[in-house]
């Protein structure tokens, strides 16, 4: 089969190249990136780790749709004998098929991605009833593995620069459904600025492509409503 | 102004202006049968404290949807940022303010 | 590299985008035509008699069309927003409303 793979980044310009790769069964996109490397040009460079569908580092680009190549069986993409592969959209390009992904995780922690503790390690812990109804929104959205999958898929990230993106603003909603989590006032605070939740047009692609099954655009919708809430008085 | 009272805006002038859009359809649906003459138009509309409230709000309340839902189309398609977009966007909203309140002038005087 | 996208949501989103560009670049022509019955109403009626063409006949019913589409499109984002409804039921019931809308538009249109 053909397989075209973009190669380039900031130092050498873009461009597809075409590799001839022998068809097997049972092979994954990530086989036969791996094959390119290993037998036609140990030059190219892409990231795998767990290559069972796990830990997201092998996302990239097949046929313009966001996917983790190791869970991307051949024979679903293949279209007349070919296949494209490319680096993920939406974040700059350190060589060929390896994006950095410095932003998704600058904009995760800017959404205020993170923990406010109400407790310190000498006080008991804060029971949590798991069938609590904030509880079952937190936990629907905490698997997330930061793939990168959604934020590559978003139109809105692709034209909005300072958009957020949906992981992030989904981690945010998840702290923010955390009964032991105590700055509900700065998550909302760092979700309304420029490329807050707002800033989301529901076009839902990542909810679509998340490979985990996560609803990044329900999250967002919580968000705004949120804001909302808090702009007419009600809960914090 | 905050990208959180923009998003208020746009929502809010979009809920103002559905019940606007159902009787402006009505009403044109009515108006188009049988043809469609200036006369039939000014006949109804002419001198109408009300035609004058509804058109007047209908075009306030869409001079702010539409120029806040075009200042997202500069961005995200046009690449336009800060202030320059904000400039033009609010260009258009007066721009689209002054002729809407004209013609509602124009038909209701 | 081209990008694919074209599921449901996506589709929606990008008729409500081009519905609210098309109606915001009709709507200064409206302005300016309607603005002619202060002064001009022979000139106003010059241009009501164009609404006897075909061609603009079709063009109104693609005019009210993405009334139509912006409008309902509006109020499913609304409700997925800020109603507690599940995404699938507020898509079929802005889905339903907007088809018996169009069916009913046209039927009207047709009479005319």
């Amino acid at each position: 089969m053909t397989v075209t793979v973009m190669r380039g980044g900031p130092d050498v310009p873009q461009r597809p190249e075409a590799f001839q790769v022998p068809a097997y069964d049972n092979q994954t996109v990530l086989d036969v990136v791996s094959w390119i490397q290993q037998n036609t040009d140990p030059t190219l460079t892409y990231r795998f780790a767990c290559r069972v569908g796990m830990c997201g580092s092998c996302a990239m680009m097949v046929n313009g749709v966001p996917r983790w190549t190791c869970r991307t069986h051949v024979n679903k993409v293949l279209r007349n004998g070919a296949l494209e592969v490319a680096p993920l959209r939406n974040l700059p390009v350190i060589k060929d098929l390896a994006a950095d992904m410095d932003p998704f995780f600058d904009k995760w922690v800017a959404a205020e991605g993170r923990h406010h503790p109400t407790r310190s390690r000498d006080d008991d812990i804060a029971p949590i009833d798991p069938a609590d109804g904030d509880r079952q929104t937190a936990s629907a959205g905490i698997e997330c593995i930061n793939c990168s999958i959604c934020y590559s898929a978003c139109d809105t990230v692709a034209g909005n620069p300072d958009y957020l993106g949906p992981a992030a603003l989904q981690r945010a909603w998840t702290l923010f459904n955390d009964a032991k989590d105590e700055s509900r006032d700065a998550i909302l605070d760092a979700v309304s600025g420029k490329g807050g939740c707002h800033s989301c047009h529901s076009m839902g692609s990542c909810t679509t492509y998340c490979p985990n099954d996560l609803d990044p655009l329900s999250a967002i919708a919580g968000l705004k409503r949120a804001t909302v809430k808090r702009a007419f008085g009600g809960r914090k | 102004m905050t990208e959180f009272r923009l998003y208020m805006a746009q929502r809010l002038s979009a809920l103002v202006m559905a019940p606007f859009v159902l009787v402006h359809i009505g009403v044109m649906i009515y108006a188009i049968q049988g043809g469609l003459t200036a006369a039939e138009i000014l006949g109804r509309t002419q001198g109408s404290v009300f035609w004058f409230a509804f058109y007047g709000l209908f075009v306030v309340a869409v001079s702010i949807h539409a120029s806040i839902g075009l200042r997202t189309i500069l961005g995200e398609w046009a690449g336009l940022r800060g202030g320059a977009r904000d400039a033009v966007s609010a260009l258009i909203g007066l721009g689209l303010f002054a002729m809407g309140a004209t013609a509602v002038w124009a038909v209701t005087a | 590299m081209r990008v694919a996208r074209a599921h449901p949501l996506w589709l929606a989103y990008v008729l409500h985008r081009l519905s609210g560009l098309g109606l915001s670049l009709f709507l200064p022509l409206h302005f300016w035509v309607l603005s002619y019955a202060l002064n001009d109403a022979a000139r106003l009626d010059a241009f009501l008699t164009l609404t006897d063409i075909p061609v603009v006949k079709a063009a109104e019913f693609g005019l009210v069309f993405l009334l139509a589409v912006h409008f309902f499109g509006g109020l499913r984002l609304l409700a997925l927003e800020w109603l507690p409804w599940s995404a699938p039921q507020k898509t079929w019931a802005a889905a339903a409303v907007a088809g018996s809308f169009l069916v009913s538009t046209t039927f009207l249109l047709q009479a005319i």
